[in-house]
């Protein structure tokens, strides 16, 4: 069995556009994903029918929007195989996500405490612990990575230390694809005794994550990137350590008592989920979890490597571009530049016939300046794409560098 | 090569009727416009966007503004020397009587000054009215 690609793109309604007349080819998935019709009809079908408060209401409307809101997360622990649904957080995405815990941990660390980021952060999971560690007096350490994007193992195991309280790495690289060995790194990790936070952002839509298997603490990601809405995400945590991990924002639905005074905290999963949460985008998040869990988890990685095969060959073969980031194992992300232009200029040209990707900086600032290089245009693959894309790709590649030399 | 006017550009831009004979001229504009040396581009001058990083530099003579502008993409240089055409050797009166969101859309490029574009070039254009404003005030 492979992938049926064109079935699967008849199902997302936006990759049909035209961009300035010419056929949209989307290769900016590592950015955001598109939506599938079911995700979309999801939504307009809460709002139409269904839309109420949860968790409070005396009514049908609210029982039936806390119904699907509470499946949703069912559905969202059985995907990423959490040992409880309580252990599912909703957040606003992997931003929130690991501020829950790099808020908390602010409490746990003093001086002489450690915490562990790798070279290849974005600025999401390396910003908040560099805070974390600002605000508690500890040490933030940061593994160097080889050239090609690889993590230094070596640096990992010699940067551990009885004193690392948190070690945080991604589990894919946003900016080079570099799929890290999250089962290793943890296991090294939890034998010191530090939590593990891995920020799934990137790891989440390329097949399965299953956090027990990993064994990681912390594993946080946005619904954005795995064809759900923008504005909802998760942090999934160990039963036992978020139960008593520091509570982040106070209010309404995650206090059990409350008197003028003082208060006490409800169970997990409220306890860490304060005001009214985002319950259409929850809803739309289980929806897309589970339309893509019934595809073949296979399927979909030979569908993507092949994708990737073609642009890594394609690149190799093109005078003038250099990849960044060439680690043997990768998700469909291809940094490159294209030699004597600036990424953002290569990526006017593309814009205008059709092709969406993205160039920059790829929010992970202190990388490009490890890297010596000002940023990349970065093409990056999903499961509704084509080889055709690829190839339209490398066309009009071709031309920017005729329009820029 | 002298730089043409504001109206010129509009009526050059009009001329063509593909994108990309409209992006080599921005391009080909940004080409002749001086820039800055190295060590001229100080990190004082620098208006830092997430995809591209631009430099600017202002003086006023006989009440006239003039500019020095550079980036490090040539486009992006292509659509500064499109402001300059319209900003430079300018009264400040006449640079904040000019509508450079007209002047954008009339050239169907005002995808590049929406402030969702981190090329810096609607950075440039707030620093150069707030400048204006400033030497009348």
């Amino acid at each position: 069995m492979s992938l049926d690609v064109m079935a699967l793109r008849a199902q997302f309604p936006i990759l049909s556009q035209q961009v300035d007349g010419k056929p949209l080819v989307y290769l900016d998935n590592a950015a955001t994903t598109q939506k599938p019709q079911v995700v979309i009809d999801a939504l307009v079908d809460f709002y139409t029918n269904c839309n109420a408060n949860v968790h409070r209401g005396a009514h049908h409307l609210s029982d039936e929007a806390t119904r699907r809101y509470e499946l949703a997360r069912d559905r969202v622990a059985q995907f990423i195989n959490a040992n409880r649904r309580e252990e599912v957080i909703w957040t606003s995405g992997t931003t929130e996500s690991i501020n829950i815990v790099a808020n908390g941990l602010v409490q746990k660390l003093g001086t002489g405490d450690e915490v562990m980021v790798t070279e290849m952060e974005h600025h999401a999971n390396l910003v908040t612990w560099q805070q974390a560690c600002k605000r508690s007096g500890a040490l933030l350490k940061v593994v160097p990575i080889h050239d090609n994007g690889e993590l230094d193992l070596a640096a990992f195991d010699s940067l551990l230390s009885p004193r690392t309280r948190l070690v945080a790495f991604p589990h894919v690289s946003n900016a080079l694809g570099t799929v890290n060995p999250i089962r290793q790194l943890t296991a090294k990790a939890k034998a010191v005794g530090a939590w593990v936070l891995v920020d799934g952002a990137q790891g989440i839509a390329h097949g399965d994550v299953d956090v027990q298997e990993i064994g990681c603490d912390f594993y946080a990601f946005s619904g954005h990137k795995i064809f759900a809405p923008t504005g909802i995400g998760a942090l999934w945590g160990k039963f036992a350590v978020l139960d008593e991990w520091p509570v982040w924002q106070t209010g309404g639905e995650m206090i059990a008592d409350v008197e003028y005074l003082s208060s006490t905290w409800g169970q997990l999963p409220n306890r860490l989920e304060a005001g009214t949460p985002h319950i259409a985008g929850a809803i739309g998040l289980g929806v897309a979890v589970q339309w893509f869990g019934q595809l073949n988890s296979a399927d979909v990685q030979s569908h993507e490597q092949a994708l990737l095969a073609s642009a890594m060959e394609q690149a190799q073969c093109f005078d003038g571009i250099r990849l960044i980031g060439t680690a043997a194992k990768k998700v469909g992300v291809m940094s490159f530049l294209l030699e004597g232009s600036h990424p953002a200029d290569v990526g006017f040209i593309l814009d205008r016939q059709g092709v969406a990707i993205r160039t920059g900086d790829n929010c992970a600032q202190p990388l490009m300046k490890r890297l010596g290089i000002p940023g990349t245009a970065r093409a990056s693959f999903s499961i509704y794409n084509t080889l055709e894309e690829v190839d339209r790709l490398f066309d009009a590649l071709r031309k920017a560098k005729m329009m820029l030399a | 090569m002298q730089l043409p006017s504001s109206e010129e550009i509009v009526d050059d831009l009009a001329f063509f009727d593909d994108w990309e004979q409209r992006y080599q001229y921005i391009i080909d504009l940004g080409k002749a416009i001086p820039g800055l040396a190295e060590n001229e581009r100080t990190p004082d001058r620098l208006v830092k966007g997430c995809q591209s990083s631009v430099w600017l530099v202002s003086r006023i003579e006989n009440g006239l503004v003039s500019f020095d502008v550079d980036s490090d993409a040539v486009i992006v240089q292509g659509l500064l020397a499109l402001v300059l055409a319209a900003y430079n050797n300018k009264t400040p009166k006449q640079i904040l009587d000019f509508d450079i969101e007209g002047y954008f859309q009339a050239l169907d490029l005002e995808r590049h000054i929406t402030p969702t574009r981190g090329n810096g070039l609607r950075a440039i254009v707030a620093k150069i009215q707030e400048l204006a404003r400033r030497s009348i005030n």
